[in-house]
């Protein structure tokens, strides 16, 4: 019999279910944070508040993808999140005064890094900063921030009508 | 009085045949040491239940991922988080899809197949010829083919899902235009280890032993004629799907009470 072809086939079989299961664990899951495709030039921009933002988010410029976001951390000395990005060697006239800020996609959706292009003649270059940054919008400060200035106003109005 | 009569057949059969069952799951296992001194046997039916199994899991799994695309994205892209997609694919796949369908999938294909040929085997009295050769049919016939199932599964199982992801990505990123990086790096952020994959391979492992096992027995326990042999297998094929439905429910069950 083909005991040979049959023994090859069942170590095929077998390589390709250890295979699937590896790409589950390193694709798929959590457990293998492998690197976000490093290419392109590396910025860096510092936010006051990073959201919900998650590594290889999209960094896009007038809606179009140009880069991905790379890392996220925590810096304890200015508690800002200063996160990674790389962009696309392709792009490399981004006016120095380009202004970055954490956007969501809709109303559910997830968040990406949203770049303005600025007027300044200078280009960022590997390893620059974006100074001018937007934090991510907290649905509930926001609506916290609406509620207490709707109360503020109806106190006003309402001491006015006392007064008169 | 007749009625009550065969309702106590009916439950005493049932036991009898689960207490048959235990039995026979006692003396398979007994038989798993033998195994090692003929391990060709083992790969022999690792290639009838597994490799020959690649063909259907692989092609089915590619359709239930795209099909898992084009529905998730109809329904995401109301919300504008068709970038979830991959979550949506992914999740579903590993955690209930991948184990689940593969054990239906399992237990027709290769179930079914099992029963039929230890029934067979049975009604032409090739095992009483084997015990007449003082050989051990536990240890030549069963043993083999109950572990070749238990180890295939979780394989099986692994390869769906994979091959379901991919299929997700090519209509998610490929045909609707979800972005690349949303679809893995979302994926990769809510997809957990130990709760979503070890969770996924446990379930395969235990629909594995629940479909082979079911198998086996019903083949070995078949009544030695063509009509039982029949029966047998529809039974196999039924029992199999209910037993990996229910038990399913039950697992999950299980695993969610970990973090909820």
């Amino acid at each position: 019999m083909h005991s040979r072809l049959v023994e090859i086939w069942v170590g095929v079989f077998v390589a390709i279910g250890f295979l699937a299961l590896f790409f589950l664990a390193m694709k798929v899951s959590n457990l293998g944070e492998i690197s976000a495709t490093r290419q392109g030039y590396r910025l860096i921009a510092r936010f006051e508040n990073a959201g919900n933002l998650k590594v290889r988010a999209p960094v896009s410029m007038a809606g179009v993808t140009i880069g991905r976001v790379t890392s996220i951390r925590f810096d304890k000395q200015t508690y800002e999140a200063v996160v990674e990005m790389h962009v696309d060697p392709r792009y490399d006239t981004l006016p120095e005064d380009t202004s970055a800020s954490v956007l969501t996609a809709g109303l559910l959706g997830e968040q990406f890094i949203g770049l303005t292009p600025g007027a300044q003649d200078d280009y960022l270059k590997d390893g620059d900063e974006i100074e001018l940054t937007q934090s991510a919008l907290v649905l509930e400060r926001l609506i916290s921030k609406f509620l207490f200035n709707k109360a503020e106003g109806d106190g006003q109005k309402s001491g006015k009508a006392h007064e008169g | 009085m007749s009625l009550l009569r065969n309702l106590g057949i009916w439950v005493l059969s049932g036991l009898q045949k689960l207490g048959r069952a235990n039995l026979f799951l006692f003396h398979v296992v007994a038989g798993f040491p033998g195994l090692l001194l003929r391990f060709r046997l083992l790969i022999a039916q690792m290639y009838a239940l597994g490799v020959l199994s690649i063909l259907l899991i692989g092609v089915s799994g590619l359709f239930v991922g795209m099909v898992l695309g084009l529905q998730g994205y109809n329904v995401l892209t109301d919300f504008d988080a068709e970038q979830t997609l991959g979550v949506l694919v992914a999740a579903s796949l590993v955690r209930e899809l991948g184990p689940v369908v593969t054990a239906l999938l399992f237990a027709g294909r290769a179930g079914s197949a099992l029963t039929a040929e230890i029934g067979l085997m049975k009604a032409t009295e090739q095992l009483s010829g084997m015990e007449m050769m003082a050989v051990d049919p536990f240890k030549r016939v069963v043993a083999p083919r109950f572990l070749a199932g238990l180890l295939s599964m979780p394989l099986l199982a692994a390869l769906f899902s994979m091959v379901g992801v991919m299929g997700g990505y090519f209509v998610g990123v490929g045909l609707l235009g979800v972005d690349e990086g949303a679809f893995w790096g979302q994926m990769e952020a809510k997809i957990d280890f130990e709760e979503d994959i070890v969770n996924g391979v446990i379930k395969s492992v235990v629909f594995g032993l629940i479909v082979t096992w079911i198998a086996v027995f019903e083949g070995y326990d078949a009544i030695p004629t063509a009509e039982g042999v029949s029966r047998a297998t529809t039974r196999s094929v039924v029992y199999s799907a209910f037993a990996v439905l229910g038990s399913d429910f039950v697992l999950t069950a299980l695993m969610l009470r970990g973090d909820s």
